[in-house]
């Protein structure tokens, strides 16, 4: 049966524990290392807002990838916790005057606090009815969104200042800020591998290659699920939160579906359950959509021909691909 | 005029019908939704742009080759139908051996390819479709004015989601299908063509979904968004009644879309909510659903 599983493939041959630094693999070490590097580099040569954006979707990607790729829940619904998150971001830095840092931790923990009660009444079902259960209670929140006085409606919040870090530097400057989303992503990042390498990761994953033999060994599975949820939520959030930020602006187009279905073609492309994938994922994507703005709905048809293909001819995704040509970890 | 619960009863009545509209539709539409997922074990994403497809090919007919709405209500459930048959044939059947959120996806993503190339043919602003003279008028039934198409759209609906019933649960070819749907493989030891069956059961549940499109076309104005928000609503529809009965699915679809008529009459604000409220009260009591089988 687990060659049916969604990430069989990419799990084969994986130790119990991976050796070495946090644990990641040899191969994920210098991975990580090129990342650093492109993020330490990326800003005198690309055009910072782009990068920007480009890492806010990663973070997304990556917070989605916690719960689809390592323990086998597919949320079609996280556009919710990433749009909250940018509206009460937006919310708390432009009516409150909170800082950036708090305003992004404000836009995290709302959005982990949605994860609470949405993650309790998704987790009864599995598989695709908890994807459209997922769904389903997204919509609830965009139709919320659509009404609450405080989101603007379809004007959205705007104007929202960067302000100034800790009160003391001021996020004018697109270099400022890209420092600030760098270090957010990449700390995000880190989390979510030390959670997946973590004894409460392994457990994830037991869950996910079986959930009845977890419950048997005496695993509360459904606490598993919800912390999970609950963390991917959160970090979705956070990710949300930055973006508005950045860009000034939370507006109904992160809360809508079809953000949920381009987290989702983000994490897929890039390979489901790998570190990495969701981050060459969400690259894939936002530079795609950057390329083809102008090309209007033609952008949703390609969107949905990446769909078909991805799932028809080429189901590991990108990393996932390179990882299994290598026989190594990513 | 009078007044129900401080209501004047033409508010009341005009929404109840407007809700029993909605719930023809929401019934329609997870019937075929059930009926493809219990024998192909996928949920077909597509359903609403396949809908949405029934819609338009009533009006292409029509414009295109002045063909009226009797003549849609016949060809764009066989021509929607069809595509349904040659995406079974050449993609979801490779999909049947894995995990089934694939199919979610395959499905998906179809749907956004159908969505967005009608979108680039037609804009998003959306296309009228006149009501046929034969239903246009009202009747006045004393209390209200029920429009006559609108009447004509929930008998036709109720007709539809009974001819289905009665075919799976009282014909040979349904029992086919429900011995299919417990245990393929024995049904095919049987010499019965599992696979071909398969086919067609998608093909009909894309017909079904064509034909509640070609029934909305003259209520809702045709165009290409009309059935994804639809479809996310009728996916919650499917959580709260449960897949495991047709006349489950038909029952909380009409049941459903009542109340949410009922609420745009004393709540307005959470008309657009109600049906994930239900859901999520349904899941936390009886999470397999009302008339699913845990």
């Amino acid at each position: 049966m687990a060659d049916t599983a969604i990430t069989a493939g990419t799990l084969q041959g994986e130790p119990a524990a991976a050796a070495g630094f946090w644990g990641f693999s040899r191969a994920q070490l210098a991975a990580l290392l090129v990342m650093i590097v492109f993020l330490a580099v990326a800003p005198f040569f690309l055009y910072p807002v782009f990068l920007m954006k480009l890492l806010c979707f990663a973070l997304f990607a990556c917070a989605f990838n916690l719960l689809i790729g390592y323990v086998g829940l597919l949320s079609f619904g996280h556009a919710a916790y990433f749009g909250m998150g940018g509206y009460l971001a937006g919310h708390a830095a432009k009516v409150w005057g909170l800082s950036p840092e708090l305003a992004i931790i404000t836009g995290g923990l709302v959005a982990a606090a949605l994860g609470v009660v949405a993650g309790w009444i998704a987790i009864r079902r599995q598989g695709i009815y908890f994807a459209m259960i997922t769904l389903a209670l997204a919509q609830m929140i965009y139709f919320f969104c659509v009404q609450a006085p405080f989101t603007g409606g379809e004007d959205g919040i705007q104007a929202i200042p960067r302000g100034s870090l800790f009160g003391l530097i001021p996020l004018d400057r697109d270099m400022s800020m890209y420092w600030l989303v760098a270090g957010v992503f990449l700390a995000g990042f880190l989390m979510i591998q030390r959670v997946v390498h973590s004894p409460f990761g392994q457990v994830m994953k037991a869950i996910r290659e079986n959930e009845p033999r977890a419950t048997s060994l005496g695993y509360r599975t459904d606490d598993y699920k919800l912390v999970t949820f609950i963390l991917s939520a959160g970090l979705s959030g956070v990710a949300g939160a930055t973006k508005s930020l950045v860009f000034g602006i939370a507006t109904l187009t992160d809360v809508h579906w079809s953000m949920s279905g381009e987290v989702v073609l983000m994490t897929l492309v890039g390979g489901l359950g790998t570190l990495f994938g969701p981050v060459v994922g969400a690259a894939v994507v936002v530079t795609m959509q950057n390329y083809l703005a102008e090309m209007g709905a033609w952008v949703t048809v390609i969107q949905g021909g990446i769909f078909v293909v991805v799932v028809l001819a080429f189901r590991r995704g990108i990393l996932g691909e390179i990882a299994n040509l290598l026989r190594v970890k990513l | 005029m009078f007044d129900i619960l401080g209501i004047p009863a033409p508010l009341l009545f005009g929404q109840l019908l407007l809700g029993l509209i909605n719930g023809a539709f929401y019934a329609m539409l997870s019937l075929g939704l059930a009926v493809i997922f219990g024998l192909l074990n996928i949920i077909n994403f597509a359903h609403g742009a396949q809908f949405m497809m029934g819609a338009f090919a009533a009006w292409m007919l029509l414009e295109w080759l002045g063909l009226g709405y009797w003549w849609a209500l016949l060809l764009a459930p066989i021509i929607v139908g069809f595509t349904g048959v040659v995406l079974e044939r050449t993609m979801i059947r490779q999909l049947y051996k894995l995990d089934h959120l694939y199919g979610l996806l395959l499905t998906f993503g179809l749907g956004l390819i159908i969505e967005g190339v009608f979108r680039n043919e037609f804009g998003s602003s959306g296309l009228p479709y006149r009501i046929p003279p034969e239903l246009s008028g009202a009747w006045d039934l004393g209390f209200m004015f029920l429009p006559v198409y609108r009447g004509w759209v929930v008998v036709a609906a109720l007709i539809l989601c009974l001819a289905t019933w009665l075919l799976i649960e009282k014909t040979r070819l349904g029992a086919y299908l429900r011995a299919a749907t417990e245990n393929a493989a024995l049904v095919q030891a049987f010499g019965v063509n599992v696979p071909r069956m398969v086919t067609l059961t998608y093909g009909a549940g894309v017909a079904l979904a064509a034909i509640g499109g070609v029934l909305a076309a003259p209520i809702y104005s045709v165009n290409p968004q009309m059935g994804t928000n639809l479809i996310i609503v009728v996916f919650a529809v499917v959580v709260i009644g449960g897949m495991g009965s047709i006349l489950g699915s038909i029952v909380t679809g009409f049941g459903l879309g009542i109340i949410e008529g009922l609420t745009k009459v004393f709540w307005p604000e959470a008309s657009a909510t109600v049906i994930f409220v239900i859901m999520a009260i349904v899941l936390l009591a009886r999470p397999a659903g009302l008339f699913g089988r845990a």
